[in-house]
């Protein structure tokens, strides 16, 4: 019978895991997926009045108004409409799959220019940007049929001299449908750039209604630029490769070329205002519509989540907030925990409580403590990782074998594709010779081509080598170029994930200031020192940090983009935080804290807080 | 009728007199004038419009001229101008104070008396330490500190009619100031010992449409700043350390002018031009709305445990009440003071108080109110004066007159504002027409014990009473009429 139970116990507990990792993968469906679901549906939903406003503006003319309504009903109620608007749910439909396969909630920063090409020509990137270019060649078929009058068909019937019919190839019909390719493409590419991939959560809660008027104007100002820029491009590649797809289209379909009309890729051809007009109005269509999927699965997404605090039921206790905090995947339920902590520590009297209570046989603080426990580590481990890169860059990049043990973990399943993550804090930033310090990976790969397994990461065998390397390198502009250093890219990718130490610290600090006056037990009494001293040594890391060039630089904001950029000052706003963190609890403590155990180093700096010198 | 006591924290009493600041007379564009007239081609000089001018500057460029554009360009131009003032024209019908230019528009719904003609434009005490800030008619602001020998001067080239000074909570060095075009955000080191912080410790914060910015507000808990402007409907919420704005808009209104966040965080009075205020919630940032009868609400203040508003409206004498509970169900505001003129005969003869109501300040333990009466510009017998109220705010709410303050002959108060952690009972601090700033205080002892609840708020944590102190000193001079 012992060696049984003695048998079973590790099976037992290998079953525990995988039941864990099956919870969390239920409620990963049940939240995550549902979201992402109700999201592509609204998509769907909103699709019919952007096209009535696409159709309107698009067959407008200011000398037929009447005519141009009666128009507009008749396209709208036509078998071919109905067809093409079915052909657009369907593009919504995978363009919200493409969000949810590809967002992240953690940036991908890439810190030199050769790292950035890395990413826009990893294959599951050359995958997103082939889909998109087809399904922007889909969504201007759409519209040129919309559009009719000269568009809609590829060929046409065209008369020879010698009277004898034949099929000729209507180029306006091309040159909408590439038109459309070249702006799905664009939209790929730009996403990789701007990091449109990437999900911010905002720090004003509103619900998402209100949310999605809020932005609406500016979604149809970012397609509207956007659309103007991709086809000003497009009609500059059009007019100079424009006749490679025309003649293999001809080829291929066995298409005549029109003889009577201009070619569409001559200065006479591209300069027809209502062409271009029609090229821009399209193009704007299908970002806007793309865009609203994008900012509806942001909202959907980031939306507040109500994790109970702790449960009656021990099957639900995996749903519970103690255990969401502390579970490593998925990254998004993580940070939905966090906000969730951040959210009630603030607002809720009744689950700060729960928080606050012991367990009912045995009278232990588990809640809080796991709770602190995991905000502890998180906040532990990006003072350790700042203190890490502040030796390296210290000791001028000559530092040793650091690099392996410094692989974020934080990397989640969603992000993990673009790789050049800040991986080495090896690669020296900020080293004097500032001329050429560059991803070290990415150049091994040039140096030594035959012995990289795994192409973007690894670890640097001799600074010696290397720096002789880049030296000889060094001298070429293109490749100065493509590996100097993004300044402050470092500095951006070290606080990538910081919104869920941001979150940690306000539930932290929050918790402890509503312990004053609502914890009974004084369970978190007991752990006040280990947060302040934490808090303190983390203050430490980060105004060190901020002492190196670049790192408090601020960055360029920009604002007609879709991109969110509220990763570049997520290190300021860390700073913040962690300031009005510590002033929190020494404001609410007051000369209390001088009961509180701590070194004295730390006690010097609490003093300086309790002074108001900070 | 003034009392001046110093124990053991005496706030510095100072003056500013008018000669002593040097006041520029620039003007916007007033440089363009002092060059030599310009010969660009038409090109350059309508991108040099567009530039400086947006649409409409294009648009003025190419009407002006004649000779080098097509007529027909100009013409249509022209038009285009003429339909866009008439828009903007009919725009301003509707809402009046959209005509105004911004320096009339920032005294027009300023807290302060007679913005235009103040010497100390803006003044704000630190949440939690006794130094404070002074804008001032030459556009710097100073910052005191009792326990400090430097006085720091901001100044900067955006810093132009400040509206509105406030020290971020829960932080000892940042200041946020609201201006003709932006909003600044300084970060004063305050164990730094330079006088002249450099432009670099202030943050620009600007929105398009968003200036001139008449009033901001921390939220109690530090993390967030609104802002608003009489000509923006949006009411901005930063997030100032990471440069970020959402702009919460609403129908109606016409703009924003004066914003006040409730001491436990958890409401927003946002008064608009027109008769209407709102009240924002801050957890989800919905409103309700309050269209009042007569006029716009022009000043409002929070009890400490923000359940209670007490708010005025232009044009009428009286102080109206709002309670906020969490039970939900139609409640509407009451008067609660009625401050219409009345003569009260003293031993210098009679006086005349009462009438419009410019601001309203309670003190952060809510026991003692200031009103600040705007008096009769044309009658020389009824000058702004401020009157002092007793409140008590649980368990039931009390309000009862107990005096006046009253500065030197011929000096007016202009702007007051209450020290945030005074120790022995209620700091009230005024700014006078004649550049001086004073601070009065009451002393009492607390009816209640201080609060040590989770408002977040500043005001809060630190205050004991120390009834020993004032065992054998003579207190009270107020009096009560």
């Amino acid at each position: 019978m012992l060696r049984l139970l003695h048998l079973s116990a590790p099976l037992l507990a290998r079953s525990a895991l995988k039941r864990k990792s099956f919870m969390s993968i239920i409620l990963f469906f049940l939240v995550i997926c549902w979201r992402a679901a109700a999201s592509i549906a609204w998509a769907v939903l909103l699709l019919p009045p952007s096209t009535a406003i696409f159709v309107i503006l698009s067959k407008f003319s200011v000398l037929h108004p009447i005519q141009t309504i009666s128009e507009c009903f008749s396209m709208l109620t036509s078998a071919t409409a109905i067809f093409s608007f079915i052909l657009l749910c369907g593009v919504i439909i995978m363009v919200g799959f493409l969000n949810f396969e590809y967002y992240t909630v953690i940036p991908t920063i890439a810190c030199s220019k050769i790292a950035l090409f890395g990413q826009l020509l990893h294959p599951r990137q050359l995958v997103n940007s082939l889909v998109h270019c087809i399904m922007g060649m889909i969504v201007a078929w759409c519209s040129a049929v919309t559009i009719g009058f000269r568009y809609e068909t590829l060929g046409h019937p065209c008369a020879q001299t010698d009277g004898y019919h034949q099929m000729c190839l209507n180029e306006y019909h091309l040159i909408l449908l590439l038109g459309g390719a070249f702006v799905g493409f664009s939209h790929s590419l730009l996403g990789v750039i701007h990091n449109m991939n990437y999900v911010s959560f905002h720090t004003v809660q509103q619900y998402k209604y209100l949310r999605f008027k809020g932005c609406l104007p500016l979604v149809v100002k970012c397609s509207a630029t956007q659309a103007l820029y991709s086809v000003r491009n497009f009609i500059v590649v059009y007019y100079f490769l424009g006749y490679i797809p025309r003649t293999w289209i001809c080829k291929t379909l066995n298409l005549h070329l029109g003889s009577s009309a201009h070619p569409l890729d001559s200065i006479a051809g591209l300069l027809d205002l209502s062409l271009l007009y029609h090229l821009w109005i399209s193009a704007t269509f299908l970002l806007f519509t793309w865009y609203i999927t994008l900012l509806l699965f942001r909202i959907f997404l980031t939306e507040g989540y109500s994790f109970p605090v702790q449960s009656s039921f021990t099957e639900d206790a995996d749903h519970c907030l103690p255990k969401v905090l502390t579970e490593k995947q998925p990254m998004i339920l993580k940070f939905l925990a966090l906000q969730d902590l951040a959210l009630l520590s603030q607002h809720s009297p009744l689950r700060r409580c729960e928080v606050f209570s012991l367990s009912q046989p045995g009278g232990h603080p588990h809640n809080w403590n796991a709770i602190s426990k995991e905000c502890l580590s998180l906040l532990a481990d990006l003072t350790q990782r700042l203190v890490a890169y502040h030796d390296t860059v210290a000791t001028n990049g000559r530092a040793k074998s650091l690099s392996s043990g410094s692989e974020r973990k934080t990397s989640s399943e969603t992000s993990d594709f673009m790789s050049p993550r800040p991986t080495s804090p090896l690669t020296a930033p900020f080293t004097p010779d500032l001329d050429s310090p560059f991803m070290s990976p990415a150049l091994r790969r040039l140096a030594a081509p035959v012995e990289q397994g795994s192409p973007w990461y690894g670890t640097v065998q001799s600074p010696h080598i290397m720096r002789r390397v880049k030296n000889f390198l060094a001298k070429r502009v293109l490749i100065v170029y493509l590996f100097n250093k993004l300044p402050e890219a470092s500095s951006q990718a070290l606080f990538a994930d910081s919104q869920a130490h941001i979150w940690a610290l306000e539930g932290l600090s929050y918790l402890v200031q509503a312990s004053f006056s609502e914890d009974q037990f004084g369970v978190v009494q007991t752990t006040l020192p280990s947060i302040l001293s934490c808090m303190l040594v983390l203050q430490e890391a980060v105004d060190r940090h901020f002492k190196l060039p670049h790192a408090s630089s601020k960055p360029v904001r920009s604002t007609s983009s879709m991109g969110d950029s509220t990763y570049k000052t997520l290190r300021f706003a860390l700073r913040a935080t962690l300031k009005t963190a510590i002033y929190r609890i020494t404001t609410t403590f007051g000369d209390h804290l001088n009961a509180v155990q701590l070194s004295a180093e730390h006690r010097k700096r609490l003093q300086q807080f309790l002074e108001y010198k900070e | 009728k003034e009392m001046y006591q110093s124990l053991d924290f005496s706030p510095p009493s100072l003056s500013f007199p008018r000669e002593s600041l040097k006041l520029h007379s620039r003007t916007e564009n007033s440089s363009k004038a002092a060059f030599l007239d310009h010969s660009e081609t038409l090109w350059m000089r309508s991108a040099a419009a567009w530039r400086d001018g947006g649409l409409t500057g294009l648009l003025n460029e190419i009407t002006n001229s004649h000779p080098e554009v097509p007529k027909w360009l100009s013409m249509s131009s022209g038009c285009i101008l003429a339909l866009l003032q008439w828009v903007s024209s009919f725009h301003g019908s509707l809402f009046p104070h959209l005509t105004l230019s911004s320096e009339d528009m920032i005294a027009e719904f300023s807290q302060v008396l007679n913005w235009s003609d103040c010497v100390v434009r803006a003044f704000a005490w630190h949440p939690h330490t006794d130094k404070f800030a002074v804008a001032l008619l030459d556009d710097s602001i100073k910052i005191y500190n009792p326990k400090s020998a430097t006085t720091p001067t901001l100044k900067h080239r955006l810093q132009r009619n400040v509206a509105v000074v406030q020290w971020k909570p829960l932080c000892a060095s940042a200041l946020a100031v609201g201006c003709q075009n932006c909003l600044l955000v300084w970060h004063v080191d305050p164990c730094s010992l330079s006088t002249r912080p450099s432009a670099g410790c202030a943050h620009v914060l600007s929105h398009p449409g968003h200036a001139p910015v008449t009033s901001i507000a921390w939220s109690p808990s530090g993390s967030l700043l609104v802002s608003a402007s009489p000509m923006d409907t949006a009411m901005m919420v930063w997030d100032v350390a990471a440069e970020s704005c959402v702009p919460l808009q609403r129908v109606g209104g016409g703009g924003v002018t004066f914003l006040s966040w409730s001491p436990d965080g958890s409401h927003v009075l946002a008064s608009t031009p027109s008769a209407l205020f709102r009240v924002w919630e801050t957890r989800m940032w919905t409103c309700e709305r309050w269209p009042c009868i007569k006029g716009r609400c022009q000043s409002g203040c929070w009890s400490p445990d923000g359940s209670r508003l007490l708010f005025t409206v232009q044009d009428e004498a009286v102080i109206y009440s709002l309670t906020f509970t969490n039970t939900p169900g139609p409640h509407a505001a009451v008067v609660v003071a009625d401050l219409s003129e009345t003569t009260f005969s003293t031993p210098d003869g009679d006086i005349i108080v009462g009438g419009e109501i410019q601001s309203l300040a309670w003190d952060p333990r809510g026991e003692r109110l200031a009103v600040l009466l705007k008096g009769d510009p044309r009658a020389a017998d009824r000058s702004p004066i401020i009157a002092v109220f007793k409140t008590r705010v649980s368990p039931i709410f009390e309000l009862l007159p107990c005096g006046f303050v009253q500065g030197e002959p011929g000096a007016e108060p202009r702007l007051m504002q209450f020290h945030p952690n005074f120790r022995h009972g209620a700091l009230l601090t005024v700014c006078w027409s004649s550049g001086r700033i004073t601070h009065v205080p009451f002393y009492f002892l607390s009816a209640s014990i201080p609060r040590l609840g989770l408002s977040g708020s500043p005001t809060l944590p630190h205050v004991q009473e120390r009834p020993a102190d004032f065992a054998n000193q003579s207190l009270f001079t107020e009096f009560i009429s």
